[in-house]
């Protein structure tokens, strides 16, 4: 039986969203339905399960329904027509009551900023959950230090949480949901507002405690690579809709639409990150006829510490740092090949993430970029390895398909 | 144009005739509020020239150094209570503390529950708004008129004009922090089963609680301001002492009690909100 059954579920915002039902149900579009009736589709006819102890992940840009979806099964939203079961209770049918004491026993929060109660310490976030339950002091004070535990935040207890990173509020944030014990927990892109290298080592962090705990997990991202990540099974929403519903392996061999597909695309290229993609073009080099004077004048230009040195063709020689130069200059001498050092590490275009990031920790210098004939085409420097290692694979790309999207 | 033969629309009249019926009404309940504000008030300022005037500075300047810790500002709480001592305005500044005092007290009373209905439901929020904008647009003298055939001369009148007077603000500012609490953390307190109430006093009202400060403070500074109007309808305190000045042409004297005003002002607005601070 599964832990959570959502059947035919609609949510229509507008003034009568009962009057776009019909047509919903018939499946026109969001923008059809917008114009004949004036009402907007939040989500439309959705159909899943999740099995006790899965990760499900609910994928979507902004605007597909994700975040109106997993609001509906708390009912934060109430939705418009549908049913969602938890177990055997029929969530959509509870009275007020009910639904409190449904919310209390059997589901966990997590938000995308967190949500945190700035007036409370860390503890008595966690104990929230407890307390308005009427747990006495004592036991909801050992269960949220437990659940505290649980994630890494032992001995922070007595901190208010605005005194805390992003990353660890977010713990706070699960301990509060976890301290409840609840059988499932509603993750609304919960590790979306953590940077990059963070938010990689929760997404870890969770499936471990997921796997310990054999919690249910309702996971809203934007991310396809969280996505692929955490989900035993993903859920793909656009404008409202359910596009394509299976396993990582599922999607990204068998993309049900063009729109799924692209996705995927996005994803393949993010993974095969190259020199290519990263380098920085070179604004100015030093010619093999230009003198150390010249030379001097165009790497103090430039506001490095080195430049590379290219003969007549654009090949790579070697480069010229600053303080060979400036020697050079000293002593009179004019001779353009004694400045150059021909030690210079060099990678070609298809060179992948690895392989640089293990050349440039050993060498500490910027790496030139060369095609197969020596050409140079481009620097890599620490920086923009740095910002490429960490950057968000997704999020220029998804944004493209999202504005075609729109179109 | 408009010298149309029609006959004047006689508002005035009718609320005459309004006021003279709801008087006639409840003139027995409305002299029972009377007696018991009066009593209360008159009580509450023989308790304060009880004592010897130097004690109270003493415990005054005591309070205001338990709450500030601040010496500059202790000297200057007994100083200025010292000179209006000196100015022989000591019970017309317990009067004014005293009517300060209560009215502010039942104004928050009133107010704060008002700003929490108002931001809670969007039907009350419909109908307590417009009264507010009548109220803070209406000049405060209008107030004066009909407190008087209701509860007479006297500081229950003078308490029932300011109360009107002085809290819309303490409204509209609790209101106005409970609706600036962030809709995610409202969500969560929703999402871990909270129920309306626990939400309200868990949530709410403590992230409400620097805007419903501010609003306390201007509640003070309008009642303060309010009570020398309120002198007219024979409020007494330094108002009163401003207001004989202006009957008998008597600049100097009006002098004094304004500077007393300004001095009570300062305490009290400084009071408030250092309160205010420590306790964010």
């Amino acid at each position: 039986m599964p832990m959570l059954r959502v059947e035919n579920l609609n949510k229509i915002f507008g003034t009568n969203p009962k009057s776009a039902l019909p047509l919903v149900e018939k499946g026109l579009s969001r923008e059809q339905v917008r114009e004949q009736t004036g009402q907007t589709i939040g989500i439309a006819n959705v159909n899943f399960e999740v099995q006790r102890g899965e990760i499900l992940v609910v994928m979507g840009l902004s605007g597909s329904g994700k975040s109106t979806l997993v609001r509906c099964v708390n009912r934060l939203i109430e939705p418009t027509s549908g049913k969602i079961y938890i177990g055997d209770d029929e969530v959509t049918s509870m009275s007020r009551k009910q639904l409190i004491s449904l919310r209390r026993r059997k589901l966990g929060m997590v938000f995308q900023h967190f949500a945190l109660l700035p007036h409370r310490t860390v503890l008595s976030n966690a104990e929230y959950g407890l307390e308005v339950m009427g747990v006495d002091q004592t036991q909801r004070t050992e269960k949220a230090m437990e659940a505290l535990k649980l994630v890494g935040l032992k001995g922070w207890e007595n901190q208010y949480t605005s005194q805390l990173s992003g990353g660890m509020q977010q713990r706070v944030g699960l301990a509060r949901a976890l301290a409840l014990d609840p059988e499932i927990i509603l993750m609304d892109e919960a590790l979306s507002a953590l940077d990059p290298l963070i938010r990689t080592d929760m997404q870890n962090e969770l499936i471990d405690l997921q796997r310990k705990l054999e919690k249910t997990i309702l996971f809203i991202t934007h991310d396809l690579t969280e996505a692929v990540n955490m989900g035993d099974r993903i859920v793909l929403m656009k404008d409202g809709k359910v596009v394509q519903i299976g396993t990582a392996e599922e999607i990204l061999t068998n993309p049900a639409s063009r729109y799924v597909e692209r996705f995927v695309e996005e994803l393949e290229k993010s993974k095969v990150l190259r020199a290519e993609t990263i380098m920085r073009p070179i604004h100015e080099v030093i010619h093999g006829g230009d003198g150390p004077r010249a030379a001097l004048h165009k790497i103090k230009k430039a506001g490095v510490s080195a430049l590379f040195s290219v003969d007549s063709h654009g090949k790579l020689k070697g480069t010229v740092p600053a303080d060979k130069a400036a020697q050079l200059v000293e002593k009179g001498v004019k001779d353009p090949k004694a400045m150059l050092d021909t030690n210079v590490k060099s990678v070609t275009l298809d060179t992948n993430l690895r392989d640089i990031m293990t050349l440039m920790v050993e060498n500490r210098q910027p790496v030139a970029v060369v095609d197969d004939e020596n050409t140079l085409k481009g620097v890599i420097v620490i920086g923009a390895l740095l910002a490429a290692v960490s950057e968000h694979p997704e999020s220029q790309e998804s944004e493209a398909v999202e504005s075609e999207n729109t179109k | 144009m408009l010298d149309l033969d029609l006959p004047r629309f006689p508002l005035g009249d009718y609320i005459d005739c309004g006021i003279d019926t709801l008087r006639e009404a409840i003139a027995a309940e409305t002299s029972a509020v009377a007696d018991f504000v009066n009593s209360g008030i008159t009580s509450v300022v023989d308790f304060l020239v009880f004592f010897p005037s130097w004690v109270m500075m003493l415990l005054i300047a005591a309070l205001a150094w338990w709450i500030t810790k601040r010496l500059r500002f202790t000297i200057f709480t007994f100083l200025g209570l010292y000179l209006l001592f000196n100015f022989d305005l000591w019970v017309a500044t317990m009067q004014t503390i005293a009517l300060v005092s209560i009215s502010t007290l039942v104004a928050i009373t009133l107010g704060i529950p008002l700003g929490i209905l108002a931001a809670l439901s969007t039907t009350s929020r419909k109908i307590i708004w417009p009264i507010l904008d009548f109220m803070q647009t209406l000049p405060p003298f209008v107030y004066l008129i009909p407190a008087i055939p209701f509860f007479g001369l006297g500081y229950t009148s003078a308490m029932f004009s300011t109360v009107i007077f002085a809290m819309p603000p303490g409204i509209r500012l609790t209101t106005l922090g409970i609706e600036q609490v962030p809709k995610e953390l409202n969500e969560a307190a929703d999402a871990f089963g909270s129920t309306k109430m626990q939400k309200l006093i868990k949530l709410q009202l403590p992230l409400a609680a620097p805007s419903i400060r501010a609003g306390v403070n201007q509640t003070i500074l309008l009642s303060l301001s309010m009570v020398v109007i309120a002198a007219m309808i024979g409020a007494r305190g330094l108002g009163g002492v401003v207001w004989e000045a202006i009957q008998r042409l008597q600049p100097g004297k009006g002098f004094e009690a304004g500077i007393g005003i300004v001095i009570v002002a300062i305490i009290l607005d400084r009071l408030v909100g250092h309160v205010k601070k420590s306790q964010t």
